[in-house]
């Protein structure tokens, strides 16, 4: 069965008596498992996309089916509890912590919220969560901000994971990030996906990254979606000029020397 | 205990700091040190200070004695200046969280409510409450918090309004959080500090405020004060200036240690802001 479907969703922000459309029908499915990748420039609407799928802003118009349910429907208590089922990354790994948080407290929330363990075994599943995330059990006493952005951003995916969710919006959520921890997250993420069968949506306009990790890559531009394919032939064979770009946008490393030019010292 | 480290590293909240303390002491201290009822008549009257080791200050027109008004106005002036700012800022405090949070027709509404009392000089709305209900200390401490109350709660509006659209706010959603704990855990805990720094500002101009109201003779008529020490001496200012001055240099001092105080507090919690 198809985990998520998105048709028709439309959504348009007033600014200053403008009108300006964010997004304009998008369509999208998703499977079990499967991790998209939603390139695009700033600005084409791939975090307001993110952000109404997570419930967080409204939708003007569409609809969104999760997990067979009428996801845009539900409100209130109903949507808190279902909300266990799709989780979400944050980009900024400072913000997206409550300053006074200890780590043990932002493990332990989600798994309070949702019943996920008897009471008894919560702190032992925050350690298991930490475990798994690849930090030591005994960061769970730190203040979250005495902790490294990369650690942070474990600490995240690890809140992500809490409630057993079956999809992770991950929005920009290695961007922020130096490059050489940047790969070892991309490597927690495919192995937390191979183990336990989440599916990702993972939206990026770092085509280089969405390609080590994505199955499908769907590319937007002014809230459209103008593109969408496997990861490969999208990239071998980009379509639109938006894909185009993106692709040209990535730095390819050189070997040796630069051709076809003569320095002069 | 980390913020009073970081209070320290800084001089001038350590001068700040000290001044309260020490006034904080004297305050408390004030039936040791100087035993019995300041406004009893101890010695002759209009004794030169530095004269009399017994008083050291001297005494005023009915021979009593300046520095034990001065040690026991301090308990007034500090009682007073932090029973007004505490009470402002947990009211202006409670309605800035409910304007925040309500959004709507019940912000527009509290909004216009506080306009209102921001355009009201604070002296004068203090002046005309007192006049009409009559001086005794909970109505004093009552008309300068209405002065003092409208800051806080746009400050702290803008808190809520602001830390509402943070990701850690959007994160607390996203796991499911119930609004009433997000509000009480995620919100309200960071939007206290400034709300705090703002307080020693609203003390020192709390104290103030009582002085003045007592010069004007509308404070406590039971209890020394320094306003009321002031005025008295007004009277007979070209022949024993002490009388006053002594009370007005206790007065500067306690604001000066105040706004110190708050300099620091403000500079410790933007340090900390820095450091999140």
């Amino acid at each position: 069965m198809t985990l998520l479907e998105i048709r028709n969703l439309s959504k348009h922000f007033a600014s200053g008596g403008r009108n300006v459309a964010a997004l304009t029908d998008i369509f999208l499915t998703l499977e079990p498992g499967e991790t998209l990748g939603l390139a695009g420039a700033s600005g084409s609407g791939k975090s307001t996309l993110a952000r109404i799928l997570m419930r967080l802003l409204p939708a003007d118009r569409g609809s969104i089916r999760f997990r067979g349910e009428d996801w845009l429907a539900l409100s209130g208590a109903g949507l808190r509890r279902r909300r266990a089922g799709m989780q979400m990354v944050f980009q900024d790994v400072l913000g997206a912590f409550n300053p006074r948080a200890t780590v043990a407290s932002v493990l332990d929330d989600p798994l309070r919220i949702h019943g996920v363990v008897p009471k008894a075994e919560r702190r032992g599943e925050v350690a298991a969560l930490l475990d798994r995330v690849g930090l030591p059990t005994s960061y769970a006493d730190r203040s979250i901000r005495e902790i490294s952005g990369g650690q942070r951003q474990r600490i995240a995916i690890a809140r992500a994971i809490a409630t057993r969710p079956s999809l992770i919006v991950l929005d920009e959520a290695v961007s922020a990030l130096d490059v050489s921890i940047r790969g070892k997250i991309l490597e927690l993420l495919v192995e937390l996906q191979r183990e336990r069968g989440i599916a990702y949506l993972f939206v990026s306009h770092d085509l280089a990254v969405l390609r080590a990790v994505s199955h499908r890559i769907a590319v937007m531009d002014a809230g459209q979606l103008v593109e969408a394919g496997t990861a490969r032939q999208m990239i071998e064979n980009p379509q639109s000029p938006t894909a185009r770009a993106l692709i040209a946008a990535v730095p390819r490393l050189m070997t040796g020397p630069p051709q076809g030019h003569k320095h002069e010292f | 205990m980390k913020v009073i480290q970081h209070l320290i590293r800084t001089p001038e909240s350590a001068i700040g700091l000290g001044i309260l303390v020490l006034l904080a002491l004297v305050a408390l201290l004030a039936p040791v040190l100087s035993p019995g009822d300041p406004l009893r008549i101890a010695a002759r009257p209009l004794l030169a200070p530095f004269t009399d080791p017994s008083f050291p200050l001297g005494t005023d027109r009915l021979g009593r004695d300046v520095l034990a008004g001065i040690i026991h106005g301090a308990r007034t002036s500090l009682a007073v200046g932090i029973a007004a700012a505490f009470a402002a800022i947990a009211f202006g405090f409670c309605i800035g969280l409910t304007a925040g949070f309500a959004g709507g027709l019940v912000d527009e509404a509290l909004m216009r409510v506080v306009d209102a009392f921001q355009i009201v000089p604070s002296f004068l709305l203090a002046l005309a409450f007192v006049s009409v209900i009559g001086a005794s200390a909970p109505v004093v401490v009552i008309a300068i918090s209405l002065g003092a109350w409208a800051d806080p709660a746009r400050l702290t509006r803008a808190q809520v309004l602001s830390i509402r659209e943070r990701d850690y706010v959007a994160s607390a959603r996203v796991i499911g959080m119930h609004p009433v704990e997000i509000a009480l855990k995620e919100i309200l805990p960071n939007a206290l500090p400034p709300v705090l720094a703002l307080s020693a500002i609203i003390v020192a101009a709390a104290i103030l405020t009582e002085a003045a109201l007592s010069f004007l003779g509308l404070g406590d008529p039971n209890v020394v004060t320094w306003g009321s020490m002031i005025a008295e001496g007004r009277n007979i200012l070209r022949s024993s200036p002490s009388l006053s001055i002594f009370p007005g240099i206790a007065l500067i001092v306690t604001v000066v240690g105040v706004y110190l105080f708050s300099e620091g507090l403000t500079k410790t919690l933007a340090g900390r802001r820095a450091e999140e």
